[in-house]
């Protein structure tokens, strides 16, 4: 696959049986990432980048994931429009597991996947790399929410005010902090182990957890949950 | 003057034809011109009262010192770095207070555990008479639910294992087990379940209970001396509120039911262990409609709607109630009905049985009937035995007359509730539309000889059961709710109460009009005038 980099995404509990999922990118860090899950941890199959109508329908399947790859959601029950357009086109209207499977990871990572501020510079170019000047965050710096960014494209960002955008460092300051967040408080920083590791979770995709140990290099974040969105996260603070 | 334009022409490697060579040839000049160039970097700059000589022989020596990688890459970053280590002054006015590292403060509460004082020598020493209370091997747990990759750091668990030991030595505690993790917003909750020793336990509740008879009467004493007072005023009042909220049904004894077991809390192993109030069946009727997350703090109120009777450690209690509950299993067999009376009654006491014979993994994985829950379920009315609330008003006698009218409207809505019996198959467990209520699977297929049978719970994810030959247990690593597929929709607020009976008295209707008014006055004389007629007509005749 050729893959610069190859990490472990985390696990999504099915009903019979779980996904493990690995992610794999190529030099520049801000590209489409490609997706690979397996049952076993043995043997591993590429998941398919879906289109968007199909990501958006996957969105709107609820309940638990069933373990098997080939399960098909029949559509006609969740959205009867798209059942009958997909009929007209010539194909079942179902969506397949691995679609749903898809388009859950790429929701999650949109959403909740984040890193620290200054872990990666965007170079004049347009480019993202890995910063190897980083040195981590301090203790300080840690337990802030605004310390932390969703690595996806910026949303926020220009809505700032010409005032903040001045302390804003182009190169390490281009991504959406946590911060403005909606809900607020739809994160939980702790910090564990007396303070060596803060751990952020995510309450809007439970079982997101991020972790960092301050002063050092490490970070990283995985996903062991049963891939459904907290919808009634407004209710629960 | 030294800085000679590069003529173009010159051959720069060759000797003798650098740009300088043929106009300045003698070696004074050049130091001249090294010097000059010198004193130009050692300008200070007018903004920032740096220097680019000082500046360059500052990011040399670091890179020099540190070494990193690919430096010509971020070189940029190492310059701003050295730059803004300019305003860092080593030598302030103010010293700096010795900052304490959380951690330090973490490591010195760790630190308590692992030290053994004189104290509990002495107690060991007596222990060994009476019969030591049952500290339960955590790690061993931990190791079981590790082969199914469920679990905490091996550190965790092995602070957590001595804050256990430390609590059954400060309280007198028959059994103890770890009972699982809840997480929460700002901190954590490690929970213990235990079993104090017979009558120490209610010490405590009897005085609160007693608090609250006392405070009772002092209400009633206080409602009396006002009704008194408004019979004597007798002056138009408000209409009284004809609301009788529904009788309060009384908790389960410690020790059966809901509150067999005692539960103690602790935010972090180390942290003294607080002991969680019994729980009401009001409390467990309303958990059941509310959903919220934990934020750590024992006192932190819940603000929700139905408005939740208690604190945070209330809900705390109750969510611990509701998950035992229902997710409390160990193979069927292992446990037994301590009388055999009480097998159709709804007896509490079971006991281990010693004849029992357990199942191989593959069989405890492939069926769910060989695990049954030994604990029993939770009622609609929130205790685990029904009461008949309306038995309860008979004891006040102040408010008699009016009990007895309500006794008619209520007794019939009060049906008894039955549960299930103790020891239910998991496999009558109902699942949720097509989720099936548990998953069971084999912690690993390479080794079937070592593998552990695991039970992931589908209706509260995060209760898991492994059961490997005698040796079981359930834990619970979660969030503290139940799983739904819909959305949670809060209860909406009752409909307003009529504030008024409405009869015709008060029904507005439309004022008559004049023409109705006339003819109903013309129908009135006729019929006067047919009376007077008829009277003089009788009086005529009589005559």
């Amino acid at each position: 696959y050729r893959f610069e980099r190859v990490w472990f995404w985390g696990c999504i509990q099915g009903l019979r049986g779980a996904y493990y999922i690995a992610e794999g990118l190529g030099p520049n860090r801000a590209a489409p990432r490609s997706r690979l899950y397996s049952l076993n941890c043995l043997d591993w199959s590429l998941l398919t980048p879906a289109p968007k109508e199909m990501l958006a329908l996957a969105e709107q399947l609820k309940g638990r994931f069933q373990g098997d790859p080939s399960f098909e959601y029949s559509l006609t029950e969740i959205n009867a429009e798209a059942a009958a357009r997909l009929t007209e086109g010539g194909m079942e209207p179902v969506i397949k597991e691995e679609a749903r499977l898809i388009a859950t990871i790429e929701q999650i990572d949109r959403a909740v996947g984040i890193v620290p501020r200054g872990a990666f510079v965007k170079t004049p170019l347009g480019s993202v790399h890995e910063n190897r000047h980083f040195e981590g965050l301090s203790l300080l710096e840690a337990k802030k929410l605004s310390s932390y960014f969703h690595f996806t494209e910026p949303v926020n960002l220009k809505n700032k005010t010409l005032l903040e955008k001045a302390n804003l460092d182009p190169s390490t300051d281009f991504l959406d902090s946590l911060e403005h967040d909606i809900p607020r408080g739809s994160w939980s920083i702790q910090l564990e182990k007396g303070g060596t590791v803060v751990v952020l979770r995510s309450l809007l995709w439970l079982g997101l957890t991020f972790y960092h140990v301050p002063m050092t290099k490490q970070f990283g974040y995985v996903y062991f949950g049963t891939g459904e969105k907290n919808l009634d996260l407004p209710f629960m603070l | 003057g030294p800085y000679q334009p590069h003529e173009p022409g010159y051959g720069l490697d060759q000797p003798g034809y650098s740009p300088y060579e043929d106009e300045i040839p003698d070696p004074e000049a050049r130091m001249l011109a090294i010097k000059n160039a010198k004193a130009y970097l050692l300008q200070t700059s007018t903004k920032s009262g740096l220097n680019l000589y000082d500046h360059f022989a500052n990011i040399l020596t670091k890179v020099l010192d540190e070494q990193p990688t690919n430096t010509v890459d971020i070189i940029e970053d190492i310059s701003k770095d050295v730059k803004w280590a300019q305003f860092r002054k080593k030598m302030d006015t103010l010293r700096d207070e010795h900052l304490i590292l959380p951690t330090f403060e973490a490591a010195e509460k760790c630190k308590a555990l692992f030290v053994k004082d004189a104290a509990e020598e002495e107690r060991e020493e007596l222990d060994e008479e009476m019969g030591q209370p049952s500290l339960p091997n955590v790690m061993e747990t931990a190791f079981y639910f590790e082969q199914a990759g469920i679990g905490l750091d091996k550190d965790e668990c092995y602070y957590i294992f001595l804050s256990l030991k430390n609590l059954i030595n400060v309280q007198p505690i028959e059994t103890c087990r770890f009972w699982g993790k809840i997480l929460g917003l700002e901190m954590n909750y490690i929970i213990a379940e235990v079993q104090l020793h017979e009558g120490e336990g209610g010490e405590e509740e009897e005085a609160a209970e007693e608090e609250e008879e006392t405070a009772v009467e002092e209400e009633k004493e206080m409602g009396e001396g006002e009704e008194e007072g408004e019979e004597k005023e007798k002056e138009a009042e408000p209409p009284k509120s004809t609301y009788k909220p529904p009788p309060e049904i009384p908790k389960e004894e410690n020790g059966t039911g809901t509150n067999k077991y005692i539960y103690f809390v602790c935010n972090e192993p180390g942290k003294p262990w607080v002991k969680l109030p019994p729980v009401t069946p009001a409390q467990i009727v309303c958990a059941r409609k509310i959903k919220k997350f934990f934020t750590g703090r024992l006192d932190a109120p819940i603000v929700s709607f139905p408005p939740f009777p208690g604190n945070e450690a209330n809900y705390l209690r109750a969510q611990i109630a509701r998950i035992s509950a229902g997710t409390h299993v160990s193979p069927t067999g292992f446990y037994q009905f301590a009388n055999e009376d009480e097998e159709e009654d709804e007896g509490d006491d079971y006991e281990e049985n010693p004849e029992f014979e357990p199942p191989p993994v593959a069989e405890m994985v492939e069926s769910l009937a060989t695990w049954a829950h030994h604990v029993k379920g939770i009622l609609k009315q929130g205790r685990c035995v029904w009461i008949n609330p309306s038995q309860k008003s008979d004891e006040n006698e102040e408010e008699e007359e009016e009990e007895e009218e309500d006794k008619d409207e209520e007794g019939d809505e009060h049906e008894e509730e039955r549960g299930l019996p103790l020891f239910t198959l998991i496999s009558e467990d109902e699942g949720i539309k097509n989720i099936p209520a548990w998953t069971a699977r084999a912690s690993t297929n390479l080794i079937p000889q070592y593998s552990v049978a695991i039970l992931q719970s589908n209706r509260w994810p995060g209760a898991y059961a492994f059961a490997s030959g005698r040796k079981f247990d359930n834990i619970y690593f979660g969030w503290g709710h139940k799983y739904s597929p819909e959305s949670h929709t809060p209860a909406l607020p009752p409909a307003a109460q009529a504030e008024y009976p409405i009869g015709p008295g008060i029904t507005e209707t439309v004022d008559p009009t004049v023409e109705e008014e006339l003819a109903f006055k013309i129908a009135q004389e006729e019929a006067l005038a047919e009376e007077e007629e008829e009277g003089e007509e009788e009086e005529v005749e009589d005559d």
